[in-house]
């Protein structure tokens, strides 16, 4: 007999299993690793050809990021003495001088803003509505919520146009609240059905106690409803954020100066002599609040709170 | 402690009446059952009790005022849910503290009063351990816990027992009647289950189809049952009902069974047709080769001390509950008699139960309970 069985994969079915995962890891994470990698290397090393994997790490690319550089001729640098800084000594290589601040800070602030402020918004009206069509008698209701879910059945972008002429005359052009009614009026119809979802599977048992433990509707809903629907609030959160956080399109069209966020911004850097490293260095500062927000929340992605205390 | 009246309670889904007009008085400190088979408006009613749905008409006197539209925070009334409900979020202890900390009590009588409960349930163990590990008749015991803290007016239960094993069900209806006891809080419970109604009821309302078709002491509802309803779902094996097609007039003493006058108790009105049944609990049959009216006899299921023994009648199928030493075998013809005093007369067409003239039955007073 064989010491394997149906539920139990075999070795050699394990070993196919994990290669195959491995090598999805590979695929996957090697844009990542090269974007990580480019960051740190000299401008010339970024684009040596055959590409180079060992090379000798630099934060030029970070200094250029966040500074404009000013280009001086040999006798100016002289008259300025040595290096005052470390990012100073780097510049100087290239016969330049730090002139200022880049706006890459500004545009990194305003994507934070802007993505977890939307994401903040859609939740919060999110799981409003998706509790009233979870619990309450709403008329109409299955056409409502297809009329929500209609609202993602075409690409958003097919709508620019009107919504930039719309911006305009309420003016709402390249501000923070316009971009995160914006990207709120987008998610909120993923938000509404996922969360609907996961309140649904909340057994109302929970709020009717709630109730008769001598708590209001409202109190019953944000102490016994909301700490359960943590789990789905969450992942819905992630979802959110990672939409709002990478959108390009719009934020290319609606934002240019105030309101403008990181996605737009950081291709304008290449303009300024092909500087691949600070592109790659913005890019993964860029990845980081993500990566961070998904990791914060991850245990409540995994944990399902509702384990046992019901018997179903 | 409180005493319960409802008064032509009514509660529509829409087009649906779940509830029809129902009245029934919940005396203080009683043990109250509300039974019938499932969509009999028996859970519906018990939610309007707590306010967890509000009633289309009628009212509900909690010790003489009406809370029939007020909300179920301002009830002071405790629920245990089938599910238990325990908040899954919270450990046992702030799970029972919870209906404490909405009335602002301070911590120190929280803490006091919740150790009481646990003392009284016996959990003061498991109280800062999650609800989400805990055995089923633990968290029964925790819900538990939940309701009796608060000093409530009233226990509501909704099938409590129904998500027990089998085996630990018993126990937890002897503590609960135990519980109930002890505390004298006036209790309403919820269930499908007879046997559980009998065993723990001070009284019962039978329920069907949204109305209440009788309510009293399991007793009554036994021995005289209101309806043919109420005479088939109490009891295991249920009342036999023998039907004939002849109107019975009022102050007969016999019912004429397929050509066999059968003693009735004097019946004091008529059957509306010419529809009738005469009901006979299956311990009130006697086999005995001198009865006039006969029956073959075409199962016998054993059951220990006694045996039940299905009869082919003229009038239809019937059961008998006799003593286990009893020869009886498949195919034999016996003769049939049935104890009078404890006979039902029911009109077949309306379903309602005749009111007989009774002398005694058990040795008590006799009452007619023509309640619904």
């Amino acid at each position: 007999m064989s010491g394997y069985s149906i539920t139990e994969a075999s070795p050699r079915q394990k070993w196919i299993a994990g290669l195959l995962v491995a090598g999805y890891t590979i695929v996957t994470l090697v844009p990542l690793f090269w974007i990580v990698a480019t960051g740190f290397k000299s401008p010339s090393d970024a684009i040596a050809y055959p590409p180079k994997v060992i090379f000798t790490p630099t934060l030029e690319g970070y200094v250029n990021l966040f500074t404009t550089r000013t280009r001086m001729n040999p006798d100016q640098l002289e008259a300025l003495g040595p290096p005052q800084t470390w990012y100073d000594g780097i510049v100087r290589q290239y016969d330049m001088v730090i002139s200022g601040p880049s706006r890459f800070g500004e545009r990194f602030l305003n994507s934070v803003i802007i993505g977890f402020g939307s994401t903040f918004l859609s939740i919060f009206l999110g799981t409003l509505a998706a509790y009233a069509f979870s619990r309450f008698k709403v008329p109409l209701k299955d056409d409502l919520l297809f009329f929500i879910l209609s609202t993602r059945m075409m690409p958003p972008i097919a709508v620019a146009i009107p919504i930039f002429l719309m911006f305009r005359t309420l003016g709402l052009s390249d501000t923070h609240l316009g971009m995160i009614l914006l990207y709120t009026a987008v998610n909120i119809s993923l938000a509404v059905w996922l969360l609907k979802g996961f309140i649904d599977e909340i057994p109302r048992e929970y709020e009717e106690a709630a109730l008769i433990d001598g708590y209001s509707r409202f109190q019953a809903f944000y102490k016994v409803v909301l700490p359960q629907a943590a789990t789905g609030i969450a992942s819905t959160a992630i979802f959110c954020l990672i939409f709002s956080w990478n959108e390009y399109a719009f934020a290319v069209l609606l934002t240019s100066g105030t309101a403008q966020t990181a996605p737009p911004f950081i291709p304008t850097i290449i303009g300024i002599g092909k500087d691949w490293p600070a592109v790659a260095a913005g890019t993964t500062l860029f990845l980081i609040p993500v990566m961070v927000f998904t990791i914060l929340l991850r245990k409540h992605l995994l944990r399902g709170i509702t384990f046992g205390a019901v018997r179903k | 402690m409180a005493q319960i009246v409802i008064r032509n309670l009514r509660k529509e889904f829409g087009d649906f009446v779940a509830v029809r007009e129902s009245d029934f008085t919940i005396e203080d400190g009683e043990f109250f059952m509300l039974l019938g088979p499932s969509g009999c408006g028996k859970t519906t009613t018990l939610r309007m009790i707590a306010g967890l749905e509000l009633p289309t008409s009628g009212q509900i006197l909690l010790d003489g005022k009406d809370v029939a539209q007020v909300p179920a925070s301002a009830r002071d009334i405790a629920f245990v849910f089938q599910m238990f409900a325990l908040y899954p979020h919270m450990n046992v202890r702030r799970n029972i503290s919870y209906p404490l900390v909405s009335q602002g009590m301070p911590r120190a009588e929280v803490r006091r009063r919740v150790g009481e409960a646990a003392g009284i349930l016996g959990i003061e163990d498991i109280l800062d351990r999650p609800v989400g590990g805990l055995s089923s008749g633990d968290r029964q015991r925790v819900a538990l816990g939940r309701a009796i803290v608060r000093e409530p007016k009233a226990f509501l239960m909704d099938e409590p027992l129904g998500a027990l094993d089998a085996e630990f069900r018993e126990r937890m209806a002897e503590e609960l009647r135990a519980l109930h006891d002890r505390m004298g809080a006036t209790t309403v419970y919820v269930t499908h289950d007879q046997l559980e109604a009998m065993q723990m009821g001070d009284k019962i309302v039978v329920m069907n189809r949204g109305v209440v078709e009788q309510w009293g002491t399991p007793q009554d509802i036994y021995d005289f049952p209101a309806t043919m309803f109420v005479a088939d779902f109490i009891g295991s094996p249920p009342m036999n009902f023998l039907r004939f097609d002849e109107q019975v007039r009022a102050g007969s003493r016999t019912v004429r069974l397929s050509g066999v006058e059968v003693p009735v108790p004097q019946t004091r009105e008529a059957t509306s047709g010419a529809r009738a049944a005469l009901g006979v609990r299956p311990e009130h049959v006697r086999l005995s080769d001198d009865g006039a009216y006969r029956g073959d006899v075409i199962a016998v299921e054993y059951l220990g001390t006694t045996q039940i023994v299905t009869l082919d009648t003229p009038n239809g199928d019937l059961k008998a509950r006799i003593a286990s030493s009893d020869p009886v075998k498949v195919g034999e013809r016996v003769g049939l008699s049935f104890v009078t005093q404890t006979l039902s007369l029911f009109d077949a067409e309306t379903g309602r139960a005749l009111a007989l003239e009774r002398e005694s039955v058990r040795g008590r007073e006799v009452r007619e309970t023509t309640h619904g």
